[in-house]
Parts: structure tokens; sequence; C-alpha cells
């Protein structure tokens, strides 16, 4: 199948849960017409069989938790054309950089109690923190439609169509009626990013934020308005901090909410 | 001296990292480690002063293979907490949930990670080009899965509609029914599944296995059900710390788990099925039977017919539930916060999952534990290894290094499931 014409294709994996990557095997009706078009030559998850770099396209799913992985993010920038981050742990730092908001005093010694079996940085680290990164697909998981437009444009030579306007965007042109203004659910579409189809407020709750900020959120205004709804300071400071707690935007809002 | 060693470095197919290491030495096998070096992201520690309502969300984070099997046990053991039951139509539509998460891992895991060994490919991309039919039908079950999640959780990646008490919105019986044409397409899909992989050649391998599954007295256990094993256990989940213990061993950042009474035990579709045999659907009894599977399996190279059995019985499954829906008043009853402490188990597709949770008055999570599947399978992995390669010392290398990841496969092992939890060990030192 290695076929020298074919662009080639890498799949990496840091500190993740492998969502992002299964996206890809996710994509049902178009997996065969993606092998066809490209040679996927590094993809453990999917198979054994591991061609030698350099890659057309990396895409990296995960983010930087180890010394070891410090290291390997940069050997794998090295063999990448294009590296490409999949998801809110590469984009973000992911759920697991809530450990990046504790006490390192306090964080140490649990991590360090038997330092010959595991080594773990202090923070859990976006890759954008350490190489160079050519695009960023967002999401907690990313939206497999973005992924095959994304592997599509690079593979082309062309900008990928991502949206970085607000979820609030998605649910007018879907037609969903605002939770925030007529149930009073406490929502976060209108700083977060769209791309997942403004699922939650279809489904009757508030976003959630998996997409992480959108270009230029105001969150003072959002905060302010949540408080209006009776959220707490510690309520508003968990809702920031979930999968894309460590986006600068995200980060600076809980801070300005914690006593 | 006459040594050698098997070493698989990145070990493929499976969800997460994870690298072999088996060291032969005088025409015997010297030392064998499962090596899980996926990086630890200490979800316990997350946990603690979060609101129990975060839970689901947060703990289906620790696997995007089987986010659905974390929201379950979550809300179940949070909703022990609360001394809640979700009943009627809200628990129907929680089990097809899980069936359809259930059908997507099993269908992924059947066709594109551990058909292809059997075949001799090394990928189901290359397996298409020879069979790509089935690779097709394969793909189109995996995607039945997907929208039986899709249309109840909103997408199939972290389902965003589950919630402690029931879901956010429920569909009407409209809406379900749009699931139905498909379904029952699948019924004979998953029939011919069984038959194509039972016509597969096995490694002649069998052990006696300590099986341990959920049993319940009227189904085929998914979402909840007593704790019990093929030697004599039978336990409520709230009992289940009382039984089993996790350790930390310095080759992997999984706690290994063992039975405090017997040691290594096993969890997954062969325990499941070895336990709860009468309770599948009749279509799915005839066609293990048909495949020439007994009542109980030994052979862990044959868990893929096992795993197509539960496919068949989660297609199944699922069509029942569907013609037997009746949309409920309200999408979830309301909880209660009160300090007290929940436990929940449920069959993820890769066998139980366990989590408790402390909770305070307000409902803020005060500790949490959690055990996923493949970290209970690990040691039974890793003598699985031992006695294969001890049988088969002679086998060439390539093939028997082969081999050794087939066996690994054979538990559809998630690295990154069992790669969660440090904390709680290192709490414990």
């Amino acid at each position: 199948m290695a076929s020298p014409q074919k662009p080639t294709l890498a799949v990496w994996k840091f500190a993740s849960c492998d969502g992002c990557q299964l996206s890809l095997l996710d994509c049902e009706d178009e997996l065969l017409a993606v092998a066809g078009a490209i040679d996927i030559a590094n993809f453990p998850e999917a198979s054994r069989a591991v061609a030698k770099g350099p890659y057309d396209v990396s895409l990296v799913e995960g983010s930087i938790t180890t010394p070891h992985d410090e290291e390997r993010i940069h050997a794998i920038r090295r063999t990448s054309k294009t590296l490409i981050t999949i998801g809110a742990c590469a984009t973000a730092g992911g759920i697991q950089a809530l450990r990046n908001f504790k006490d390192v005093k306090d964080f140490i010694p649990m991590v360090y109690a038997k330092p010959d079996y595991i080594e773990a940085l202090n923070k859990s680290t976006p890759i954008k923190d350490h190489v160079f990164v050519d695009f960023e697909l967002r999401g907690c998981p990313i939206n497999k439609y973005h992924l095959v437009e994304v592997l599509g444009a690079f593979l082309n030579g062309r900008k990928p169509n991502i949206p970085n306007y607000g979820v609030c965007v998605e649910c007018k042109r879907r037609g969903t009626v605002c939770v925030m203004v007529a149930s009073g659910i406490p929502c976060m579409g209108p700083i977060t990013q769209a791309g997942c189809g403004a699922l939650c407020p279809a489904y009757s709750r508030g976003c959630f934020g998996c997409f992480g900020p959108k270009d230029t959120p105001n969150t003072p205004a959002l905060s302010a308005s949540w408080s209006r709804l009776g959220v707490s300071e510690s309520d508003l400071v968990r809702a920031y901090r979930t999968f894309n707690s460590y986006s600068e935007p995200f980060r600076k809002e809980s801070e300005a909410h914690e006593q | 001296m006459n040594s050698k060693t098997i070493k698989v470095d990145v070990l493929a197919r499976v969800e997460g990292e994870g690298a072999l290491f088996v060291k032969i030495k005088d025409q015997h096998v010297a030392d064998v480690k499962l090596r899980i070096f996926e990086p630890p992201r200490f979800f316990e520690a997350l946990l603690r002063g979060r609101r129990c309502g975060e839970a689901p969300d947060i703990t289906a984070r620790i696997c995007g293979i089987c986010p659905v099997a974390y929201q379950m046990s979550a809300c179940n053991a949070i909703e022990d907490a609360f001394e809640v039951r979700v009943e009627g139509p809200l628990r129907d539509l929680r089990r097809l949930l899980y069936c359809g998460e259930w059908i997507e891992s099993h269908a992924l895991h059947i066709y594109m990670l551990h058909a292809p060994d059997f075949l001799g490919y090394e990928d189901a991309i290359r397996m298409a080009q020879f069979y790509p039919d089935i690779v097709k039908r394969g793909l189109r079950l995996k995607k039945i899965g997907n929208e039986i999640m899709r249309l109840l959780g909103g997408r199939e990646i972290h389902p965003i509609n589950v919630k402690v008490g029931g879901f956010y919105k429920v569909p009407t019986k409209q809406e379900l029914s749009a699931l139905t044409e498909e379904l029952k397409w699948a019924i004979p899909a998953a029939l011919e599944t069984v038959q194509w992989v039972a016509s597969f050649s096995f490694p002649s391998f069998e052990r006696e296995y300590e099986f341990v599954a959920l049993t319940h007295p009227t189904e085929y256990p998914l979402h909840e059900g007593r704790l019990a094993s093929n030697k004599g256990l039978d336990i409520a989940v709230r009992e289940y710390e009382q039984y089993f213990a996790e350790d930390h061993v310095e080759h992997s950042h999984a706690l290994h788990s063992a039975l405090k009474t017997g040691g290594t035990y096993f969890v997954g579709p062969m325990a499941r099925y070895a336990l709860n045999f009468d309770r599948l659907s009749p279509v799915a009894r005839e066609a293990a039977r048909s495949a020439g599977l007994g009542r109980v399996c030994l052979n862990p190279f044959q868990s893929i017919i096992v795993r197509a059995v539960e496919l068949v019985y989660a297609c199944d499954e699922s069509l029942r539930l569907i013609n037997g829906y009746e949309m409920p008043d309200k999408p979830c009853i309301e909880v209660e916060p009160r300090s007290s402490i929940g436990y929940g188990c449920t069959e993820a597709p890769r066998g139980i999952l366990y989590h408790r949770y402390r909770l305070d008055d307000h409902g803020i999570i005060l500790d949490a534990k959690i055990v996923p599947p493949t970290s209970q399978n690990q040691k039974a992995i890793e003598e699985d290894l031992f006695q294969f390669v001890e049988s088969n010392i002679d086998m060439p290398k390539d093939k028997l290094q082969w081999q050794c990841e087939q066996a690994i496969r054979n538990y559809d092992p998630c690295i990154s499931c069992a790669t969660h939890s440090l904390k709680v060990h290192l709490e414990r030192i």
C-alpha cells in the first residue's frame, strides 16, 4: 500500500483518552476513501505496520505531561512536514491540566513518593508550548468532519474551513431557542468556539465549553450574566476549569473568581 | 546458555500506549511484562472538589472508546449515594445507549483491531483490499452503534445528554423509531459476523480462569447487577473493595487488580458469557450454538466469537428496547444531595468498571475511586502470555511475537482507561 505518490499520514498520542484519533476510525463512510487518498504510514491504534518518516502530515493527540514526552514531541516535529494537533488535550492541556492549578508544594510529594516508578511533570501543557504547530483542531472530542476537512485542506494546499466564531451562531443557525435567555440555564455558548453543532442547547442543556474559547471571548461579561442567574463564584471557577482550563482566556477568568 | 527476548515497543491495535517484554532463557519463559507507559492523568485527584453532577462528563474523558461506560458507572454510584433509582423508560434508554456503545466498540474490535490478526493482515485497511464487503459490513455495524449514541447522547464520543437521575432530554418514540430499519439489517449482519469469526483458525490454548462479571436475575448484564464469579463469588457492588485489591507494580502505570482470596481474575465478554449464558436472547444463544461455542469458552483467542455473540445480543436488545419505548413525562428524576458514599459498577465493553464516590451535603466529591476493566485484566494477560510462550517455545520468533500481540488483543485492552489513577496508590504510601 506504500505507494510513493500518496502523501503519508502519521498519528501520535500523548496524554489523552484516544477519542480524537478514534474519530478517524469513526468516519465509517469516509474511512476507506481517506485510506485510498493517503498512505496511513504510522497509526498504531489501527495498524501494526509502521513506515519510517518523514511524514507529510502528523496528527498529534494528547498533552505533554512527562519528561520523556517533552523530548518525543521534538522528534515528531522534526519528522513531520505539517503538524496538526487534534483535540483539547493537545491544544489546551486537556482535563489533566487541572493539575496545573494545584499548589506545587502539595503536588510534588504526591507524585515523587516513589520516583523510581513514575515521572510526571508538574504541568500538563499543550503541544504549541513545545514545538511549532501548523494547525490546531479544537474540541473534546474533535468533530470528525472537521478532521476530514483539515486533512483535505492540507493535502491540497489550501486553508482549512473551520469556524472560529461562537456556539451562539450555531444555535441561531440550528433554530435552537437560547437556553440562557429563555430558560435561565447557564451556558458557555457565547464565549465557546463553534464546532460541535451547538449540541448541548439542542438537548436543553447549557454549553460546557468542550471546544474552548472562541476568538476574542468576552469572559467577564459572561461571568456577570451567570452571576445574575445565581451561579456562585466557586461554580464559575469550576465552569472555566474543565477540558480547556489551561487556555489563556478560561484560565484568567477562572483565576479572577478564585478566592 | 540460550536466551531470546521478544520485545514489542508499541503495541498496535489497542487503545492507548503499551509495550510487551518477554524473556526466554534455556527454553523457558523467564519473565513477562506487559508495560503500560501511558502517562498517568490523576483523575481521582481531579475529581476532588467537583460537583457530583460533573462526574459523568469528567470521567467520560478517561476513555474515548467507552465514555458511556464511565457515564453509567458514575451515575449509578452517585444515584446509589442519594438512594435514587432510575426505572422505567429512563432505565431502558440508558440500556439502549449502552447497547450503542457495545455495538460500536465490539464492531471496532472484531473488524478493525482483531480479525486482521487471524487473517494475517497488519490492519483492516489492508484487509479491506481483499475482503471489501466484509470490512464494509463491519463499518456499517459500527456506524449503527454510533448512531444510537448520537441520537440518544448527542454525539458518539463523550455524549452530552447523560445526567445523574436520567437525561437532559429524551427522544420521542418517533425519533427513536428512525433506528429500527438499520437495526433490522444489523441483526442478520451480526449473525453473519459470528459465522465469519467462528471460521477462523484458533491456537489451541485454554486456561482455568476465574471469571468475574455482573449478574442479573432477568437480563444480560450491562448497567447493573451483583458481582459474581464462576468460583463462588457473589457480592453486592458496594462490597467490591472488601474482595478486590489494587497493587502498583514498577513496570506499569496502571494498577494491577487481584482478588484478595484467589489472585488473578478475568473480566469482559468471556466472563459475562460464562456467567450469564441463559440471559442472552434466544437469537444470540442460537448464534453461539451454531458457532460451536459451549456455555463457557476457555480459549481467550476465541473471545472474538463471544464478542460477536454479544454484538448480536446488543443489536437484538436495542430493537426490543426501541419497540417497547414510551416517552416518559420527564427526562430525569430529581436528586437531593446528602453526605454519603455511593458505589456503582457496570459492564463496559471490556468488562466491569467500578466507581466509588464520597460526597458531602452539597454533592461535592470528597474522594473517588475508579477501577477500569483493563487494569483488572493485566495479570490475566501476563499469565496467558507466560503459558502461551512456554508451550510454543520453538515457534519462529516473528510468528511468536505476532501471536503474543494477538494474545494481548484478545482482551481488547484499553490502556488509556487502565492508566488513570496513580494518585490512589501514591496516597497509600
